[in-house]
């Protein structure tokens, strides 16, 4: 029963392939994978976006959307009917291939990304052997997206935050991509439902076998989590659109259905970067106890994407905007030395696995502790003392 | 060659048509990206699916954004009006236009009148991502090593090269 | 003709289109564009052989793109660092006036 529970997804999509003449069959099935995932994740973003607005009113002491639907739950169709019936607006001076083309890329490789990642037992649309690659292949096309967005409305506020987005984007590439790279150093493959696998098992006290439950694994979670936020332009690293500044950055131009698209992309590019961060670390679709793998694995998945969700949300409501002087510091300074010092205790924890002296786990533990914690502090104390990450000192104010 | 790698090719080449003759820097850099994608699909269809990722990583990701930062940070003002160029003798473009022709012509020629190219069209066996990284860890360690090398002097004498000078007010403030 | 030779002549024309457009543009960022779609075109070269050559089980094909791409990356870096210093000192990137050696 378990099992078919598990499998239900899949078998229902055997059910309907089973139905078309066989020569059509690998279209349908590639067909109904890409417009499950689709479904899925648009409806996802619509109630995040409901779950954004709400939870950032009650962080902030209101109350939030309540008029549309009980407890305002319909207030995303208000949105997207409003969306869809506003004028579509295109700058006279701007490139109009270029404006027009901007939102469809940023879109487009965001929904491709989706393509690699396991949502559940056997449940991924693409096993690529260099699934990983692909994922940030992909994902550094959208840096072209949000150039052309920038160039093509001929605006100089656009181009400003096309030219710091870009920025932000390529400095947390290199910190993201560093802290995946450890996590392939231990698992020993770049496709994703084999890392998954690499996270079965439980050890000591029928905990998991995820890589966020070792030294290296915690630090390396905690930078991919901060270089995703930043390279999906979340607060507190929304300086690309910061409201108070450059109003929406390269969006400004955009109204309507393609403003839409982009505010689309945005999310869907959080939800799959959550995905990648939960299957390198927080072990996929697996359960975190043994007792509980009767739970559907898709169910394990989703929850631990609401949780991420849930994360960005609080820390949304919680942090504020950092200057572009502080973020490249933070990008170039910290984030990715302390990536090359994870991937450091990542390929000691490696080494280290075939001790088997008594004790030998928590001689592990301790080291690859210390390999962390000492460059961690050495780092940080640095960069406070010399006022690097500090408050900024005007010269002509004191 | 199959419907989609003729298409990939035709994008490649109408791409790289429009990178080198469009009169707007940024339309020319733009599509250099579509030029660059669509050889990565080629190389996709050509089975090689790691190098296909690497390219569009480093190509799009990287190298098309540094032409596009480095055409915004060098508006050429126009040709300098108090410099008058001076008279040539032989106009360059034909010249160029001429060679470049020339050893297209001498290469595809020998494209086509070989006897030496291998026949092969049985289906490739392609290295998995693992062989791939043992073997540049073993057989070809030493290219990797100096590839990070140079990879690491490149970037540090970029860093050197477009550093600006820091005013004399940023050093008194100290940063 | 093999699927060999067509993506050799694939890459042939790549490579005539990215020599003409070094030769012929006369600012420096589309001549690097031009060489990189040179190198682009040696790098369809190898995998084209790679694919079709007597060995593909070799991966002597992909690792040598593999270099390659990394070197492409390097040559632009310093390649693009050296344009933009030039255009500050000059306010120029025609590569008709950067006729002096003195600075």
């Amino acid at each position: 029963m378990a099992q078919t529970l598990d499998q239900l997804l899949d078998l229902v999509q055997q059910r309907l392939v089973a139905l078309w003449p066989a020569p059509w069959q690998p279209w349908v099935a590639a067909f109904l994978g890409a417009a499950a995932i689709v479904a899925t994740f648009g409806g996802l973003f619509a109630l995040t976006t409901w779950l954004e607005r709400k939870g950032l009113a009650r962080i902030q002491n209101r109350l939030g959307p309540n008029r549309v639907g009980p407890y305002g739950l319909l207030q995303p169709i208000a949105d997207g009917l409003k969306m869809l019936t506003k004028e579509d607006i295109v700058p006279r001076a701007a490139d109009q291939w270029i404006h027009f083309l901007a939102p469809i890329l940023k879109v487009v490789p965001v929904l491709l990304a989706y393509s690699v990642i396991p949502f559940g037992r056997h449940l991924v649309a693409l096993d690529l052997e260099a699934g990983l690659l692909f994922f940030f292949a992909v994902g550094s096309a959208t840096e072209i997206a949000v150039f052309m967005a920038g160039w093509g409305s001929r605006n100089k506020y656009s181009l400003l935050g096309a030219m710091r987005a870009i920025a932000q984007l390529i400095s947390y590439e290199v910190p993201l991509v560093l802290s995946a790279v450890s996590v392939v150093l231990v698992a020993g493959t770049l496709s994703l439902p084999a890392i998954v696998d690499s996270q079965a098992g439980h050890g000591w006290a029928g905990l998991a076998n995820w890589h966020v439950f070792t030294p290296w694994g915690l630090a390396g979670f905690v930078l991919f989590m901060i270089a995703a936020t930043a390279k999906t332009n979340r607060s507190p690293f929304d300086l690309p659109e910061g409201e108070s500044e450059i109003i929406a950055g390269h969006m400004v131009e955009y109204s309507g259905f393609k403003y839409a698209l982009f505010y689309l992309g945005e999310y869907l590019s959080l939800f799959a970067i959550s995905g990648v961060g939960i299957t390198l670390f927080l072990g996929g679709w697996r359960a975190p106890v043994a007792w509980l793998d009767w739970v559907p694995s898709y169910l394990w998945f989703g929850a631990k994407l609401l949780g991420c969700i849930a994360v960005f949300i609080w820390l949304r409501g919680t942090m504020p905007r950092l200057r572009a002087d502080q973020l490249m510091n933070f990008a170039w300074k910290f984030m990715l030395p302390m990536s090359l010092v994870t991937l450091v205790a990542a390929a000691m924890w490696h080494a280290t696995a075939t001790w088997t002296f008594p004790g030998a786990g928590l001689w592990r533990w301790v080291l690859g502790a210390a390999l962390l914690l000492l460059p961690y502090r050495a780092l940080s104390r640095s960069l406070t003392q010399r006022g690097r990450l500090g408050p900024r000192r005007y010269r002509f104010a004191d | 060659m199959e419907p989609a790698a003729f298409i990939a090719a035709l994008l490649a080449l109408g791409g790289a048509v429009a990178a080198v003759s469009l009169r707007n820097l940024i339309h020319c850099a733009l599509c250099l990206v579509l030029t660059f994608f669509s050889v990565a699909g080629l190389f996709l269809g050509l089975g090689a699916e790691f190098v296909s990722f690497a390219q569009v990583m480093v190509y799009v990701g990287a190298i098309a954004i540094l032409i596009v930062f480095a055409s915004l940070m060098t508006r050429d003002p126009g040709a300098d009006p108090a410099r008058v160029p001076e008279p040539r003798a032989i106009q360059p473009w034909p010249l160029g236009l001429g060679i470049a022709g020339a050893v297209t012509g001498v290469l595809l020629a020998c494209v086509g009148s070989s006897r030496l190219l291998p026949d092969v069209t049985a289906p490739a066996v392609a290295p998995s991502v693992r062989e791939l990284g043992q073997e540049l860890m073993t057989r070809y360690v030493v290219a990797l090593e100096v590839v990070g090398l140079l990879l690491t002097a490149a970037m540090i004498g970029a860093v050197v090269l477009a550093v600006r000078e820091p005013r004399p007010l940023d050093r008194e403030v100290g940063r | 003709m093999t699927p060999l030779q067509r993506y050799l002549v694939v890459s042939t024309l790549l490579f005539g289109v990215g020599l003409a457009g070094a030769l012929t543009r006369r600012n420096a960022i589309l001549v690097l564009v031009g060489i990189e779609l040179m190198l682009t075109a040696a790098n369809l070269n190898f995998i084209a052989f790679w694919r079709y050559g007597p060995n593909p089980e070799s991966a002597a094909g992909i690792v040598f793109t593999l270099f390659a791409i990394a070197v492409a990356a390097a040559e632009t870096a310093v390649g693009l660092a050296l344009i933009i210093k030039i255009y500050r000192h000059r306010r120029t990137t025609h590569l008709d006036q950067m006729d002096t050696l003195k600075g």
